[in-house]
């Protein structure tokens, strides 16, 4: 690696078959340091299969995956577990732990998978409940969040375990509208923090400058990429921006 | 004799066989706790032969009746064992009543512990073991940290109601001769032609024990309960 | 393996065991099912009295072990004048601890249908009784079946609970012979295939019937 943007996440023509279907015909990327890196495109596209596949959630069938210009060997363990604790991942449905409280569900993985001390795992995980603005929701349990609250948890509890790069799963999409902003300030602070991310999303607008590449997602490949200046101009003639002034008419944006 | 003085006569001779009772109940409720969780999760989780095991083992055990059981291991299997190695090795063992009773209910417990426990687990959303593999824990640290607490605390109140159902399989267990409740009272209903009131009285003493472990199990359902999730 | 004990002795006994085992399931499943819907009928629509009555029924059955409730019926009720055949007594004793059970199961399954369901029928013109016949029992029923079926199922392996007040169907059969031959394990365990036949063509037969009687998203919630 000769740049001085270093790659954080390279993936190569990752294919994957579900129930009979073809979802991933061929997806690459490269996601650099700091970059911010956009998925859209209509549902059934295979953006969320990919961001499983990516996190081995879902092996692919196909393809490889490099993180730091090394080759991750998912049928291998231990290198599939560590590699899992390098790449956050955030779900459309939050996931949180219904039995632990906000606090214990970031720090359990701390504890449980790091092995860091339990004072030390819950000053960490104070410290990230604080940082999405839930200090002083650390006793509640999930069923006692709000949609917003419990994915500013689970965003904590993936920037506990120190990640390399995030990937988010339309993170916003479960959630009420009104709900919404709460989430995407946090993503955006990230984003300016210099945090890596991929994230399927279709709310642009609020992210859209500081967005570094979008990739258009359709019948299971990115047909078109590039900076949102560019697959969003007015005067451009891209799938993309159809797709997105179509999103336009339906929900109005932030 | 009138009942009146039959119940009293017979009453502390009757109580002592609650300990005896609870023994069988608590043995087998615990080894079918202990058999049951691996089985559930290897019946959720495991790979083809695994599963195929459980079933097996499942479709047997809550096929069979505890009275046969109770027969099969006691007279057969203990029989068995017992004059192999008394002819063979010169060692006298004697498997008492009671330990046919813990091991024949609770292997039977483990048969339905384990469909409980795997109900409990597939009602979990799916989610929760994507989220504990996304943060890079094991799949069998995810079942002990992740899923198996959830798991556990679902089941109470159907584990409670298995509680139920072993408590009152255990006065089966008077056919081997154990010491407990309902062996005790055909012994003093024999004597004193009083049936109706003593087994009436027996019948008392099952359903204070009943609702005695289910009030306890419905004190712990509430002291592991988590705030606002609700099933 | 010597075939002649099994072909001579142990299959005959069984069978003519299981004919009697087959003699107490078949009225104390039917008994029990009509007196569990009657039962979890009053006790989820009826007026308070009888509700409490009921209540009262299925609690004392559930809570207490069946071979109590046969040793009262068979050993119990000569104390006050009532004599019962090992039979008569066997079967009274699983249709009544039956029916408790069967109550709590269609109560579990009346009380599940949404108030809507009665009002629509009240508002067709529907009678009290007639909108739970028609439209409630039949919603109900498919959401106790499981539970109902299960409790079939127990039914059949307590039907051997009936050795012990001397009537004798298969288990007693089974002991018998293997007093007599001194092969228990044998006999107890061919026994036991016996009834794991049995449990298993209920199930089957269970399984069809809900097959049968699947309505497309049913039960599920919304």
């Amino acid at each position: 690696m000769n740049n001085n943007v270093a790659t954080v996440l390279q993936i190569t023509d990752i294919h994957k078959v579900l129930g009979g279907k073809e979802i991933l015909r061929g997806v690459s990327m490269t996601v650099d340091k700091g970059e911010l890196k956009i998925l859209i495109g209509p549902s059934g596209g295979g953006k969320s299969t990919l961001l499983q596949c990516i996190n081995f959630l879902l092996p692919p069938d196909q393809g490889r995956i490099f993180l730091d210009g090394s080759e991750v060997h998912f049928h291998k363990k231990a290198e599939l577990y560590r590699y899992r604790q390098q790449v956050g991942m955030i779900f459309q449905d939050f996931n949180l732990f219904d039995h632990l409280n906000a606090l214990d569900n970031v720090s359990i993985a701390l504890r449980k998978v790091k092995k860091i001390h339990k004072a030390e795992a819950g000053d960490r995980a104070y410290h990230e409940l604080e940082r999405v603005g839930l200090s002083d929701k650390t006793d509640l349990y999930p069923a006692e969040l709000s949609g917003g609250q419990k994915q500013r948890v689970s965003i904590a509890r993936a920037l506990a375990m120190d990640p390399k790069v995030i990937l988010l799963d339309e993170p916003t999409s479960a959630l009420d509208p009104e709900l919404i902003g709460e989430v995407l300030r946090v993503i955006v602070d990230l984003a300016r923090s210099g945090m890596t991310m991929i994230m399927a999303t279709h709310q642009i607008g609020y992210v859209k400058s500081l967005t570094n590449e979008i990739l258009f997602m359709e019948n299971g490949r990115i047909i078109e990429h590039g900076p949102p200046e560019k697959l969003l101009s007015a005067d451009a003639d891209t799938r993309c921006r159809g797709f997105c002034e179509m999103l336009k008419d339906l929900v109005r944006e932030p | 004799m009138d009942a009146f003085t039959a119940i009293i006569d017979a009453l502390p001779y009757i109580l002592k066989g609650t300990a005896v009772t609870a023994g069988i109940v608590i043995g087998a409720m615990v080894l079918g706790l202990i058999a049951g969780i691996p089985m559930a999760v290897g019946q959720v989780y495991g790979n083809r032969p695994v599963r195929f095991m459980v079933g097996v083992y499942v479709w047997f055990f809550r096929g069979v009746p505890v009275l046969v059981l109770l027969f099969l291991v006691y007279f057969g299997v203990f029989g068995f064992i017992e004059i192999k190695l008394r002819s063979g090795y010169g060692i006298y063992i004697n498997f008492s009543p009671f330990m046919a009773a813990c091991l024949v209910m609770g292997m039977v417990s483990a048969a339905y512990q384990s469909q409980i426990f795997r109900g409990a687990i597939q009602a979990l959303p799916q989610g929760q073991l994507k989220a504990a593999s996304a943060l890079g824990m094991s799949d069998s640290m995810a079942i002990r940290t992740i899923i198996l607490p959830q798991a556990l605390r679902i089941a109470i109140p159907a584990w409670s109601n298995e509680f139920s159902i072993v408590l009152k399989d255990s006065a089966v267990a008077f056919v081997l001769g154990t010491t407990e409740i309902m062996a005790r009272t055909h012994f003093v209903a024999s004597r004193t032609y009083q049936h109706l009131p003593l087994y009436l009285l027996a019948g008392v003493l099952y359903f204070i024990l009943t609702w005695m472990g289910v009030k306890a199990l419905l004190k712990l359902e509430h002291k592991v309960r988590i705030p606002g999730y609700s099933n | 393996m010597d075939w002649d004990f099994y072909g001579q002795h142990l299959i005959p006994a069984l069978n003519d065991g299981l004919w009697i085992s087959i003699l107490l399931i078949l009225p104390s499943a039917t008994g029990g099912l009509a007196l569990g819907i009657l039962t979890g009928t009053i006790r989820t629509f009826g007026p308070p009295w009888l509700k409490r009555i009921g209540n009262f029924y299925a609690g004392i059955f559930r809570g207490t072990p069946l071979v109590v409730q046969l040793f009262i019926l068979y050993f119990g009720l000569p104390n006050i004048g009532i004599y019962l055949s090992p039979y008569a007594a066997a079967v009274t004793g699983f249709i009544l601890c039956s029916g408790a059970y069967q109550s709590e199961y269609i109560r579990g399954g009346l009380s599940a249908i949404k108030r809507g369901q009665l009002m629509a029928a009240k508002s067709l013109g529907f009678s009290s009784t007639g909108s739970i016949f028609w439209i409630v029992l039949p919603q109900a029923m498919r959401r106790a079946l499981p539970g109902c079926g299960n409790e079939i199922i127990y039914l059949i392996k307590y039907s051997s609970l009936a050795y012990i007040i001397t009537c004798i169907e298969i288990t007693g059969q089974a002991r018998d012979v293997a007093t007599t031959y001194f092969r228990f394990t044998e006999s107890f365990f061919v026994a036991g295939l016996y009834y794991l036949a049995l449990v298993s063509i209920a199930g089957i037969a269970l399984g069809k019937l809900e097959k049968k009687l699947y309505i497309p998203g049913f039960g599920k919630q919304h």
